[in-house]
C-alpha cells in the first residue's frame, strides 16, 4: 500500500462504519424471518370455527393460499380486515387461524365485519401458533399448493405489502404450481 | 402498634400483590427439573419482547413458551431436544447463547479473529517502524554521502 493511500485509511474506515451504521438506522430489529420457510406446514388437528369437524394441514393443500393469523383481541387485525376482504373478493384463497381466541367473539367479529376466510382453524390454546413460530398477531403466511410455507409477513397486510411483497411471490408460486 | 401493623399489611398488599400476579408457578415432579427450568427460561429469548428472556417477560408468548417448557421437561425431554424444538419454530434467534456452527460461527469466532488481526497490524507497524529507523541511514547513496560530507566541511570552515 502506497503511503498516499495510507493517509486515506482513516477516512475509508470512517466511511465504511458510517455506511454500516446508516443502514442500521433503517433496519427493523423486530423483523425476523420465519424458521419454517420452505418447510411443510406443521401437522395439526383442530376444530373448524363455527362448524363441525376437524381440520388438518391437508386441508390447506391444492392451491397457493394465504394463511392469516388473527384474533378479536388484536387491534391491528381489525385494521387489516377490510383489505383481507378485498383480497378474498379478488379470488385469493385465504384461510384463517383464529389464534387464542373465544369462539363466540370470533364468530361475532365475522358476522359483523364480514368473513373473507374459506375456513378458520380454531386454535384456542395457541398450540398451532407455537408450532408455526407465531409471536404476535397478525401474521400472514404464504403457503404453496403442496402445503409448504414460502413466506411469512408479520404485521398488517395492506395494499403496499400486498403489491410489493406478497403478490409477486403469489404470482410466481401460482405459475410454478400450474406448470407441474 | 396497631397502626404500624395496619400500615405494614397495607404496604404488603400494595407492593407484593402485583409481583405475585406476574408470574405463574409450576410444580415439578423433581427438584432437578426445576433447576433446568430456571436455566432454560433464562437462556430462551422472548420472540416478542426481544431484549428479555422468557423468565423476565410477561408477554403472552413468553407465558406460552414457559408452559411448553414445563410440559417438555415433565415429559423427560433433554435440554438439547428442547432447544432444538424451540429453534425449529422460532429460529436461532430464540437462544441467547447461539449454537456453535452454521452462520452463528461468525459470532463465536469474530472476537478472536479481530484480536488476531489487531495484533497482526501492530506487529507489522512495529516492524516497519524499526526497519525505517535503521534503513534511513543506510539508504543515502554514495553521492548523497559525498554531498553531506562537503556540506559538513563547508559549515566547519564557515564557523
Amino acid at each position: 500500500m502506497g503511503p498516499r493511500l495510507k493517509l486515506f485509511l482513516p477516512l475509508i474506515l470512517f466511511a465504511m462504519l458510517a455506511i454500516t451504521l446508516f443502514r442500521g438506522l433503517s433496519l427493523d430489529p423486530s423483523e425476523m424471518p420465519s424458521a419454517l420457510i420452505d418447510r411443510p406446514f406443521p401437522v395439526f388437528n383442530l376444530p373448524r370455527l363455527g362448524g363441525p369437524g376437524l381440520l388438518s394441514q391437508a386441508d390447506l393443500e391444492g392451491q397457493v393460499s394465504l394463511l392469516n393469523v388473527w384474533a378479536t383481541w388484536c387491534v391491528a387485525c381489525r385494521v387489516e380486515h377490510p383489505y383481507l376482504k378485498q383480497l378474498a373478493q379478488q379470488g385469493i384463497p385465504l384461510f384463517g387461524i383464529n389464534y387464542k381466541d373465544n369462539d363466540v367473539a370470533a364468530q361475532r367479529w365475522l358476522d359483523e365485519l364480514g368473513d373473507p376466510y374459506r375456513f378458520n382453524i380454531a386454535d384456542h390454546e395457541g398450540t398451532l401458533g407455537l408450532d408455526l413460530g407465531v409471536y404476535g398477531a397478525p401474521e400472514t403466511y404464504l403457503v404453496d399448493a403442496k402445503g409448504v410455507i414460502r413466506y411469512r409477513h408479520v404485521g398488517v397486510v395492506d395494499e403496499g405489502v400486498w403489491k410489493t411483497v406478497l403478490e409477486p411471490l403469489y404470482q410466481t408460486l401460482t405459475v410454478e404450481s400450474s406448470a407441474q | 402498634m396497631k397502626i404500624t401493623c395496619w400500615l405494614f399489611s397495607a404496604a404488603l398488599v400494595i407492593f407484593v400483590g402485583p409481583a405475585l400476579a406476574l408470574v405463574e408457578t409450576y410444580n415439578f415432579s423433581d427438584a432437578e427439573l426445576e433447576v433446568r427450568y430456571q436455566n432454560l427460561t433464562e437462556e430462551l429469548r422472548c420472540p416478542k419482547c426481544q431484549n428479555q428472556n422468557i423468565a423476565d417477560s410477561n408477554a403472552p408468548i413468553a407465558q406460552d413458551l414457559r408452559r411448553l417448557l414445563h410440559q417438555q421437561l415433565e415429559e423427560g425431554d433433554s435440554d438439547a431436544e428442547i432447544l432444538d424444538h424451540m429453534v425449529a419454530r422460532y429460529g436461532e434467534f430464540v437462544r441467547y447463547r447461539p449454537s456453535f456452527g452454521g452462520v452463528s460461527i461468525i459470532l463465536w469466532l469474530a472476537p478472536a479473529l479481530l484480536l488476531l488481526a489487531a495484533f497482526g497490524v501492530l506487529l507489522l507497524t512495529l516492524r516497519s517502524k524499526s526497519r525505517a529507523g535503521t534503513a534511513g541511514v543506510a539508504s543515502l547513496s554514495v553521492e548523497e554521502q559525498a554531498r553531506l560530507q562537503s556540506l559538513l566541511n563547508k559549515a566547519e570552515q564557515d564557523s
